[in-house]
């Protein structure tokens, strides 16, 4: 496992940009009966890390201008790239914030930022730079990557997304016979980062070895 | 810039996917010396293609490390010739790819034959409906070609392919297990049909119920170890999952990496070149005779390569738009419908019914390599579509395709997005959920079109193409009726509750559709409406062939690559047997 306070080391976000993503993460995914949220899976960890890699400035997007907004199918047209949409999206929404409720985003009540991440996602709030839901759906997006995405990306810590679904990551050799089957098949996933970490024992073809979960009464 | 020009080649082949690649192989096999272009870089699946990591779906699905970068080149868009076209600044729609290999490198390998109906499309709704049937609008013509002049095309590719299937019509006769609508086949195909799933066995009573006839869908991931017609061996599919936008570790989906190139690295007439980006096509100064074409390559430097024959095969819009850079054919005029390069775009019209239960467990990630179950009763022409007033269909199936976990979460209608609820429904749904899909037809429009965009350039500062397209009321009557016959099956697994995707008032650009956009440099009997001839060969320019999905007069429904592969074949062929004896004249 990583070594506890690893998740903590930041490379593009600012202290306080990292608390309002972990207060806003854990309400697009909570923590709850099921298991952990997306703040215990560390997708502020993934953000970050995004926000550092070839994807954090679009590196793959067409750049060029001119720039006009355009109609929603011709997708997207902001001039800023993911480093800027988040950094100038959260100064501006904690801004809002202390406007109307006297603190920034991450010292609210969970109620009130689920109000706030609403009116967010439904536009509702005239942001100075960007559009509202832009910067909403960047957030959401890359919060449920680092939920779900391969944990050495940095979110989705002790695979807590896969066991969720009941995904078990990394195809088994075994899967060739199971093709037909209607017997449910569980197993504890793998991720590449297991892999990686010499955590995972290989077949003779290179697949990994699952360890297969019995459930009771099957 | 350094300048060079290289000494002759018999051919230049322009792209090194589907279609590039078997071009290349059939020619080099006959002995001319054939160089391939393709602007993406070299691979080494042996090396480069290895589990565990593979299986990342960030890295492929989400960031689209495989597929086409568009900081260096992108088409720009619009719904209506009234609006400014915007770049495609992010890859959502469609994902051409770019690499040796091309998108078809990175496809599901779904390998489904077109219908004869399709190839006379035009003639057959005239002569069944009258030509006042026709859509408003609609620009659908034939496509030059029979079915016998094609099937045995398709056999060659599916052997080169090694598709899996059981065939349906073997040389008239209906056979059980397959479909008994496809058009006569010479014989079976190479290799057995996937084994059906416990979705595939609910949606195939639930569908025979309805009066569908199912059948295992056309698979080109192995159904068993298979050495084809090239003498490579491609190895049976594990169903791993993690097909369709990413690459096999196992080589078990045949490609042009897995099932063509390692033949044609072998042959000594044949030189691939990756990173070269071919910027124009060179004509004589009577402007009816290439002699080679021009690229940049990997450092950056313009190459002229002379050639006798140039075969462009690249994705759809390079095929239209090197076209329309290189002054080869009238572009067309959507204001006078005249002219020809860039008319008849179109694209796929699909949709999705999720059929959630709460007393099973479908096993989603185990799949992969086209293990569908399918029905044809809403193609071609089946049903009577008189009384529908539409025309075009949908293949209907139960698909398989592995559910990744970022991606493939559907949640019931009413689910919100996130939060709580959410989470619940997704833990509730992912295992539990098979999914009906709807891959329709997509007729070709006068108002849909490709060109040059007037503003926007590529790194090299060329034009970037233009596509101006929506769909049309057609197309929204298509796609309501096969929605909703496919809630009926839906209805009859007895489910606890179906969700089906809207029908769509406008095309946007933003959400995965396919990657099947076809036409532009359309095929056909009659130069004022084609680019190219039958043997897709250009009007204008005859040692200039353009193959490839720009090839389709209007997309009839099958995913295209087969049909792709299917034309390569039937082009390579005829410079085989007749270009040759008389190169530089109209076949």
């Amino acid at each position: 496992m990583e070594a506890e306070g690893q998740s903590k080391v930041l490379l593009y976000l600012l202290p306080h940009e990292a608390n309002f993503l972990d207060a806003a993460v854990e309400r697009l995914i909570p923590a709850d009966e099921l298991g952990p949220g997306a703040r215990e899976a560390g997708a502020t960890c993934y953000i970050d890390r995004q926000l550092s890699s070839t994807w954090g400035t679009h590196g793959r997007n067409y750049r060029a201008g001119p720039w006009r907004e355009g109609a929603p199918e011709q997708g997207f047209q902001s001039r800023l790239t993911p480093q800027e949409i988040y950094r100038v999206g959260i100064r501006e929404v904690d801004k809002h914030c202390r406007t109307t409720h006297g603190s920034p985003f991450d010292q609210l009540a969970p109620r009130t930022r689920d109000e706030i991440l609403r009116a967010l996602e439904r536009n509702e709030i005239q942001l100075p730079s960007l559009s509202s839901k832009l910067f909403f759906d960047i957030l959401w997006r890359n919060t449920e990557e680092g939920f779900f995405a391969d944990p050495m990306y940095g979110g989705n810590k002790d695979k807590v997304g896969w066991k969720l679904l009941g995904f078990p990551g990394m195809p088994s050799g075994a899967y060739v016979n199971r093709i037909g089957e209607a017997q449910a098949y569980r197993a504890e996933p793998v991720s590449i980062l297991d892999y990686q970490r010499g955590k995972v024992r290989l077949d003779a073809e290179g697949f990994v070895r699952h360890i297969v979960i019995e459930k009771e009464g099957e | 810039m350094v300048r060079t020009k290289l000494n002759p080649v018999d051919v230049v082949v322009i792209g090194s996917g589907v279609a590039g690649s078997i071009m290349s192989m059939e020619l080099a096999n006959a002995g001319l010396q054939v160089v391939c272009l393709e602007r993406g870089r070299m691979v080494d699946p042996n090396v480069e293609f290895v589990k565990p990591f593979v299986h990342d779906e960030l890295k492929y699905d989400r960031h689209n490390d495989f597929f086409q970068n568009l900081s260096r080149e992108t088409i720009t868009f619009r719904n209506h010739s009234g609006q400014t076209a915007l770049p495609m600044r992010e890859l959502g729609s469609f994902k051409p790819g770019e690499m040796v290999g091309g998108s078809s490198a990175l496809w599901g390998a779904q390998a489904k034959r077109q219908m004869p109906f399709d190839f006379e499309m035009r003639s057959a709704l005239t002569a069944r409906y009258g030509e006042a049937f026709l859509p408003r609008d609609s620009t659908i013509q034939d496509w030059g070609l029979t079915w016998d002049e094609v099937e045995p095309y398709y056999d060659q590719f599916e052997h080169i392919f090694g598709v899996g299937g059981k065939a349906g019509n073997l040389n008239g006769e209906i056979q059980p297990g397959g479909s008994p609508h496809e058009g006569p086949r010479s014989r079976e195909f190479p290799n057995p049909p996937t084994r059906r799933t416990p979705q595939g066995a609910l949606f195939a009573d639930a569908a025979g119920e309805l009066g569908f006839v199912p059948y295992q869908f056309p698979s080109a991931a192995m159904t068993q170890d298979y050495r084809n017609l090239y003498k490579v061996m491609l190895p049976r599919c594990r169903h791993g999952g993690f097909c369709t936008s990413h690459v096999c570790a196992e080589g078990a989906k045949a490609t042009p990496l897995t099932a063509v190139l390692p033949a044609l690295y072998r042959q000594k007439t044949f030189q691939m070149r990756p990173l070269c980006n071919v910027t124009r096509i060179n004509l004589d100064s009577t402007g009816k005779l290439a002699t080679g074409v021009t690229y940049i390559d990997a450092r950056g430097d313009e190459v002229e390569q002379p050639a006798g024959l140039v075969v462009l095969a690249a994705y759809c819009f390079n095929n239209t738009r090197l076209l329309l850079l290189s002054g080869i054919g009238t572009p067309y005029d959507p204001h006078t419908g005249r002219g020809v390069v860039g008319r008849n775009y179109s694209f796929q019209t699909c949709g999705t019914v999720s059929v959630f239960f709460d007393d099973k467990d479908f096993n989603p990630f185990i799949g992969g390599g086209s293990v569908h179950t399918a029905a044809d009763e809403l193609l071609g022409d089946v049903l009577d579509r008189g009384p529908l007033e539409f025309v075009g269909g949908a293949v209907i199936e139960s698909s398989n395709q592995g559910a990744l976990p970022i991606k493939s979460k559907p949640v019931p209608a009413g689910t919100p997005r996130w939060g709580s609820e959410w989470k619940k429904a997704v833990a509730q749904y992912y295992r539990r959920t098979m999914n009906i899909n709807l891959i329709g037809s997509c007729m070709s429009y006068r108002q849909n079109y490709l060109d040059l965009d007037p503003t926007y350039k590529d790194a090299n500062g060329l034009p970037l193409l233009r596509m101006t397209f929506d769909w049309q009321e057609n197309e929204r009557k298509m796609l309501t009726y096969a929605y909703e016959r496919a809630r009926e099956i839906a209805r009859a697994l007895k489910a606890s509750s179906h969700s089906a995707g809207a029908v769509p008032k406008n095309y946007s650009i933003v959400p995965y559709q396919c990657t099947h956009n076809v036409g532009g440099a359309v095929m056909g009997a009659d130069p004022s409406t084609s680019v190219v001839n039958k043997y897709l060969q250009s009007w204008d320019v005859p040692n200039v062939f353009v193959v490839g999905g720009s090839a389709f007069p209007q997309n009839s429904s099958p995913s295209p690559t087969a049909t792709i592969g299917m034309l390569a074949c039937w082009a390579a062929d005829a410079i085989k047997e007749t270009y040759v004896r008389r190169p530089g004249q109209l076949m």
